[in-house]
């Protein structure tokens, strides 16, 4: 086992040597240059060459890249153009409120559609399995951003259930906290729900057929055991992958939500940083959000090799 | 042939889907006929109107018809749609054929660079592609198209891998077929049923992407009639007027639902290994 985390581990670093060389190329490829986009109407040539000095701009590219990788191995990602706040205290300021809305959402996901693609794999063909399945479709086809629309119009502004948004950290105001959250969450949730419940419905059919399901119906296990615990216990195993998948996903549809909901997590700061222009920001952004990218799917793949008594490696 | 299409023929929620995609087709194709007024022509007098029997879907906050702006933009949503899955469906099988069918150092290369662009969540790695482009419909239909890539890329190459070894490559191989001429006449057709599923599918994610880039002012351009763009116009006065929010974000609904459920049909009935739901 540990031969094989060690392995994945290695696996990771091509990838995340790679993330950085996209990270920060792709933020040169921007047409002119950093410079330029941050003097905008105020460039002057004699300013520009300075500015390009002090941040090692004039330097050949490959160059840059290690000086840039060196400080980031460091823990440095620079310093934003336009708050001159260091890239990466940014971040973790944001960090908590995106890993809220993350792990709400998954939560929340979670605790709803295992049981309910459970029940619809038991009760196949039935009215609760049609409405099940046709929720999956829908939660995977709503867009999350006209999804957190409709909940601001319908709980927010007709009802006035909840706020539309703005943020109250959960060590200050527990309550409000959760009021903010709750339906920014559902939003970006829906559709990591419906994957999950359509594919512990499926998996959890797979299960049902198999030998050992009859073997200890035979035996005169009782069904809520043989559900709870020969059944659906295998069945997760696949789900725990998808589930893995979507993690990531919820990183990458948080920056819409938090752009609706008004929440200041790390999608809004990218956000920001893509108007303002601030690429140094940007960068650090797109590093962060990959690396996290990564890390959830190197955690995901340890997790699924624990667990699944199947995979020897 | 005939037993694909009596499987589809079987399956109503697929042939449903593939109706809604015709008349959403239709509608793009036919958006001048179809649209009751011009889609760009701003009406002072008739701002914020609720949907009524002149306007179906109301108007918004310049008097233009909702539902005229819907219908043309199903043009530019289809239109994205389908060049952004061309770009990722030609660049992405055609890597994975290479890495599949050739192995070794060719297959390591393309492989890690596949692992690269999926390590970034794929609507963030678009969002970073148009803020380095800038925003316009051609640079957006490049972000979406690059994002794809690594989807067909990796499928192509399991697909490629898997009939690899069989007989008749081998057969091809030794009587000296020219290696593109394999690639192009004996694999690519094997392998084209979980391509064809992913294409339909990647449609829909194309429309999402497409209609989520607009909403945050990264998409197409801002007088564009887009959903996405409509969305997001219409989301600061739904207060007043919600059909100026509900209606663009519906047609989306609609036209990825039909993708997902058209998808699920192709995959059940090309290849019932596939199937989701296990009868």
């Amino acid at each position: 086992m540990w031969r094989y985390i060690t392995k994945r581990i290695l696996v990771a670093v091509p990838v995340l040597i790679g993330i950085s060389i996209v990270a920060f190329f792709l933020i040169r490829l921007v047409p002119g240059d950093t410079i330029t986009a941050l003097l905008g109407a105020n460039y002057n040539p004699e300013q520009a060459a300075v500015l390009r000095a002090e941040y090692g701009l004039d330097k050949p590219l490959v160059m840059q890249y290690f000086i840039w990788i060196t400080n980031v191995l460091k823990g440095d990602l620079g310093q934003s153009f336009f708050t001159n706040q260091g890239v990466l205290t940014s971040i973790i300021e944001r960090l908590p409120v995106t890993l809220e809305l993350m792990i709400m959402s998954f939560l929340y996901s979670v605790f709803i559609a295992i049981p309910l693609g459970a029940l619809a794999s038991l009760k196949k063909n039935s009215l609760l399995d049609y409405s099940a399945s046709f929720l999956g479709l829908l939660g995977v086809s709503i867009p999350n951003f006209w999804l957190g629309t409709i909940f601001i119009l319908i709980f927010s502004l007709f009802l006035g259930w909840f706020p539309s948004g703005g943020f109250v950290s959960f060590f200050e105001n527990p309550i409000l906290n959760l009021r903010y959250m709750a339906l920014p969450s559902i939003a970006l949730g829906a559709s990591v729900g419906a994957v999950v419940m359509r594919m512990t419905r499926s998996s959890m059919l797979e299960v049902l057929k198999q030998d050992y399901i009859e073997m200890a119906r035979a035996k005169g296990v009782t069904r809520k055991m043989l559900i709870i615990s020969h059944a659906l216990k295998n069945a997760l195993i696949p789900v725990i992958t998808v589930l893995g998948i979507q993690m990531g996903y919820l990183l990458g549809g948080s920056v819409i939500i938090e752009k609706i909901f008004s929440l200041p997590g790390v999608g809004r700061l990218t956000l920001q940083s893509i108007t303002n222009r601030d690429y140094i920001l940007m960068q650090g952004c797109i590093l962060f959000v990959a690396f996290g990218f990564v890390t959830i799917n190197l955690v995901v793949d340890i997790i699924y090799a624990v667990i699944n008594p199947q995979i020897r490696y | 042939m005939k037993e694909f299409w009596f499987r589809f023929y079987k399956n109503k929620l697929a042939f449903a889907g593939l109706i809604i995609l015709l008349l959403f087709l239709i509608m793009a194709l036919f958006a001048p006929l179809l649209a009751p007024y011009d889609p760009y022509q701003m009406n002072p007098g008739a701002m914020l109107n609720a949907p009524s029997s002149d306007h179906l879907f109301g108007t918004d906050q310049f008097g233009r018809d909702i539902l005229s702006r819907i219908i043309y933009g199903s043009r530019i949503s289809f239109k994205v749609g389908i060049i952004s899955v061309g770009i990722s469906l030609f660049i992405g099988v055609s890597m994975g054929i290479i890495a599949g069918y050739y192995g070794g150092i060719l297959d390591n290369i393309i492989s890690r660079i596949m692992d690269v662009m999926f390590s970034f969540p794929q609507i963030f790695l678009a969002l970073v592609i148009m803020a380095v482009l800038g925003t316009s419909s051609t640079n957006l239909m490049i972000a979406i198209g690059l994002v794809y890539i690594p989807i067909f890329g990796r499928i192509a190459r399991g697909s490629v891998l898997s009939i690899k070894d069989s007989l008749y490559i081998e057969a091809a191989n030794s009587i000296g077929v020219n290696n593109l001429v394999i690639m192009l006449r004996h694999i690519l057709p094997n392998i084209m049923a979980p391509i064809i599923v992913q294409t339909t599918l990647s449609f829909g994610f194309a429309i999402r992407a497409e209609a989520a880039l607009s909403f945050l002012g990264l998409g197409v351009e801002a007088d564009v009639p887009s959903w996405g763009i409509m969305l997001n116009q219409g989301k600061d006065w739904m207060e007043m007027a919600w059909w100026n929010a509900v209606f663009p974000g519906l047609s989306a609904t609609l036209a990825i639902l039909s993708f997902n459920i058209l998808g699920d049909g192709l995959r059940d009935a090309l290849d019932p290994r596939l199937r989701n739901d296990i009868d």
